[in-house]
């Protein structure tokens, strides 16, 4: 496994202490490449899961391989897909944004606020993208100018952005969008069968495949997720990357308020309440460690074929939808017991076959 | 660095072949759509008819709530309640029970579209928002499949709406209630919801109304819960203190009803400020039991789920259209007639009392 990773704690300790014991850690040079190595065996993991559920669907019932079907799961799934990949950006390097659900509602009761109040609908686009710049400018600024955690600061405005929400909007709904625009919840996009929500993944999963994992940013958003010290020594700009990190997802995340607003024909401040416990699923069933530094957005597009997957044929076969959520749960579980219980195993055996007493801090619970 | 470039290659190139999978598996499956379709519509010829109600057998009904886990309509589809799927198994129809578990359009709008998948040949909906569902339930009139509303409507993208109660029935009646407990003389109260609720202030009219008949009741204030357990307490303490000579309170709103009733629940107040309104029997048991309250109404979502199951056959029988004057017969409840905007309407509001408070669950 990785005998780097071991000698560190649990993330969420103070820099202050992790730098201290980081520097205990003599292989960490060497931790980027193979943080990658038990992450493409994830991958494959999670590539033969999806042709399972593919499988599962296909059996259960004759529905689910159609144009139809495939159409209803890609827009039901559309917006969760699209924020889980500025998610993994971020939980790679290290942070956490449990504000984008209510991103996408403020997002969403500012369209059906401006829609009413009659402003041409490409000036409200304007306005929606500024607005997500701004809420992930909010986020970014506090995590790395700051200093504040992540978890509690992206809580807070989780709230916070809710509240706007419900101020901008009140108990309204606003409904009748423009034709074009409120059809794409029923209707492909002309001359296909695919949804628009699900293109737009494609793109973005594309950009942000290239980002991660092909440029000089991609690779310092591993670095400091892996360890924020050795990424601010080797001299990357961890609070701008971040900052940035924390800016798309507002802006990816306003998008989306578009997008759920347009397809469900409806503006109201609790739009997607709650849904930001989904996108994080999806990232964790992606392989993308919550601690920092792991994951890939391959694999986010495999869980969101899962994770959509299996909604969709468990409601195609009558299965009480109740359960559904012990499924999904128990799948995110595993995801997250599995890489962990490898990594148990692998130091209780690391620790017979040397036979002789390791320094605790390298071996941890295991010993215990 | 080698490692880096490998890795830079892989991932675009696992993601190329990822969406070009979905695209392929898209396209694939175009054919078969218009198989769907073919296989939806001879779905609705194979139901066969039995000749003595003129009602096809056999029809997929989907029964599709806010949402599922809300006792209101467990007690409205179930068929241990004598719901709509009771009534759809009476008539030998398929009926399957089916929704998401949040009272919210995103989460009924993906059952809506898998029952929509599974070849149904009508739908019997609670609409959770009367404009987000249209686009998916128009898709589904488009294909041909019956779509009523029960309990909450989307006008204009159904066939038809089985209403409840009429805003009229419901304001008059607990006018009416309330008299009886009074013997139609005293000061009363209205403990509503919002100031804003559209249809708290159509049953308000209508009581107004009503009052012109009691000449010896005044209403002295109409005071606002906003459907808040905290608020309609403290605005029904308010109530008492400023109206020491109040003889009774009508709350047209679950939750006003179960706050005024926690109030009044006192040795100072039982027995002597009478209180009706709109509850659920299951929130209202305990004050029914211990004389608080004697009599409050709603309907009875049983026979709303019935009704809307023999509406729903019908129509997908082709035995009735939804045009105003059209008449058929619902089982146990009788016949009723489609009015305007084809609307059913199930009836009075039914009254919950001591003797039959113990037989509902929700």
């Amino acid at each position: 496994m990785e005998p780097d990773q071991n000698a560190l704690p649990p993330e969420g300790l103070p820099p202050e202490k992790t730098e201290a014991q980081r520097a205990t850690s003599p292989r960490r040079a060497s931790g980027l490449r193979s943080a990658l190595q038990p992450a493409l065996r994830w991958e494959t993991g999670l590539a033969i899961v999806a042709v399972a559920v593919v499988v599962f669907g296909v059996l259960t019932s004759s529905q689910f391989l159609t144009s139809g079907n495939f159409f209803n799961m890609g827009v039901s799934s559309g917006e969760i897909a699209i924020m889980a990949l500025p998610m993994t950006l971020i939980i790679i390097s290290g942070e956490i944004d449990l504000s984008v659900a209510s991103i996408l509602g403020m997002s969403s009761a500012m369209l059906g606020f401006l829609w009413s109040e009659h402003w041409p609908m490409l000036a409200i686009f304007v306005v929606l993208a500024v607005l997500g710049v701004v809420a992930g400018l909010f986020n970014g600024l506090l995590v790395t100018r700051v200093g504040l955690p992540s978890l509690a600061v992206t809580i807070g405005t989780l709230g916070l952005y809710r509240g706007i929400a419900l101020i901008i909007l009140g108990s309204n709904t606003v409904s009748n969008f423009p034709a074009p625009y409120n059809r794409i919840g029923v209707n492909p996009i002309p001359h296909t069968n695919l949804p628009y929500s699900v293109v737009i993944f494609i793109m973005l999963a594309l950009i942000f495949g290239v980002v991660l994992h092909a440029t000089a940013t991609g690779r310092s958003i591993y670095a400091m997720g892996a360890s924020p010290e050795a990424a601010l020594f080797a001299g990357i700009r961890v609070k701008r990357v971040k900052t940035t990190l924390f800016v798309v997802s507002g802006l990816v995340c306003s998008m989306a308020g578009a997008l759920w607003t347009f397809r469900l024909d409806t503006a109201v401040w609790n739009n997607a309440i709650g849904l930001e416990l989904s996108v994080v699923a999806v990232v964790l069933l992606a392989g993308v460690s919550i601690f920092g530094g792991k994951g890939s957005i391959i694999g986010v597009v495999l869980a969101v074929i899962v994770f959509a997957g299996l909604q969709n044929a468990l409601l195609l076969t009558n299965f009480n939808q109740e359960a559904t959520g012990i499924v999904t749960g128990g799948l995110l579980l595993i995801s997250v017991f599995v890489p962990n219980a490898a990594a148990l195993l692998g130091r209780a055996r690391g620790l017979a076959i040397s036979r002789r007493p390791a320094p605790r801090s390298a071996i941890g619970a295991a010993n215990d | 660095m080698r490692g880096s470039v490998k890795r830079a290659l892989w991932a675009p190139a696992v993601l190329l072949v990822a969406s070009t999978t979905l695209a392929a598996c898209s396209s694939s499956s175009s054919t078969s759509a218009s198989s769907a379709t073919s296989a939806s519509s001879s779905a609705s010829s194979t139901g066969s008819s039995s000749a003595a109600a003129g009602l096809k057998t056999g029809l997929k009904v989907f029964v599709i709530p806010k949402n599922l886990g809300n006792p209101y309509f467990t007690t409205a589809d179930s068929v241990q309640s004598g719901g709509a799927l009771a009534a759809l198994s009476a008539l030998g129809e398929s009926g399957s029970e089916t929704s998401g578990t949040a009272a919210t359009p995103a989460s009924q709008i993906p059952a809506i579209q898998a029952a929509i998948t599974k070849g149904a040949n009508a739908l019997i909906v609670s609409a959770t928002d009367p404009s987000a569902l249209c686009p998916t339930l128009q898709s589904a009139m488009a294909k041909g499949i019956t779509v009523v509303t029960y309990d909450s409507d989307a006008p204009t993208c159904r066939d038809m709406f089985i209403n409840q109660a009429s805003t009229a029935q419901i304001g008059t009646s607990e006018v009416d209630v309330l008299a009886k407990q009074i013997n139609s003389s005293g000061d009363i109260a209205i403990v509503s919801a919002a100031a804003s609720a559209t249809n708290q202030n159509a049953w308000i009219g209508y009581m107004k109304q009503e009052l012109k008949k009691y000449p010896n009741m005044h209403l002295v204030s109409i005071v606002y819960g906003n459907d808040d357990p905290t608020t309609a307490t403290q605005v029904t303490q308010g109530l008492l203190q400023h109206y020491p000579n109040l003889k009774g309170i009508i709350s047209p709103t679950t939750v006003g009803i179960l706050a005024a009733a926690q109030v009044l629940d006192t040795s100072k107040y039982r027995g002597k400020i009478a209180l009706t309104g709109l509850g659920t029997p299951d929130s209202m048991k305990k004050f029914v039991a211990d004389g608080t309250v004697q009599s409050f109404e709603l309907w009875n979502p049983a026979n709303l789920g019935y009704l809307a199951a023999y509406a729903a056959v019908n129509l997908a029988s082709k035995k009735i259209t939804n045009s105003a004057g059209q008449s058929f017969t619902a089982g146990k409840l009788g016949s009723f007639t489609v009015g305007a905007d084809s609307t059913v309407l199930l009836g009075p509001p039914f009254v919950f009392t001591k003797a039959n408070i113990s037989q509902f669950n929700f």
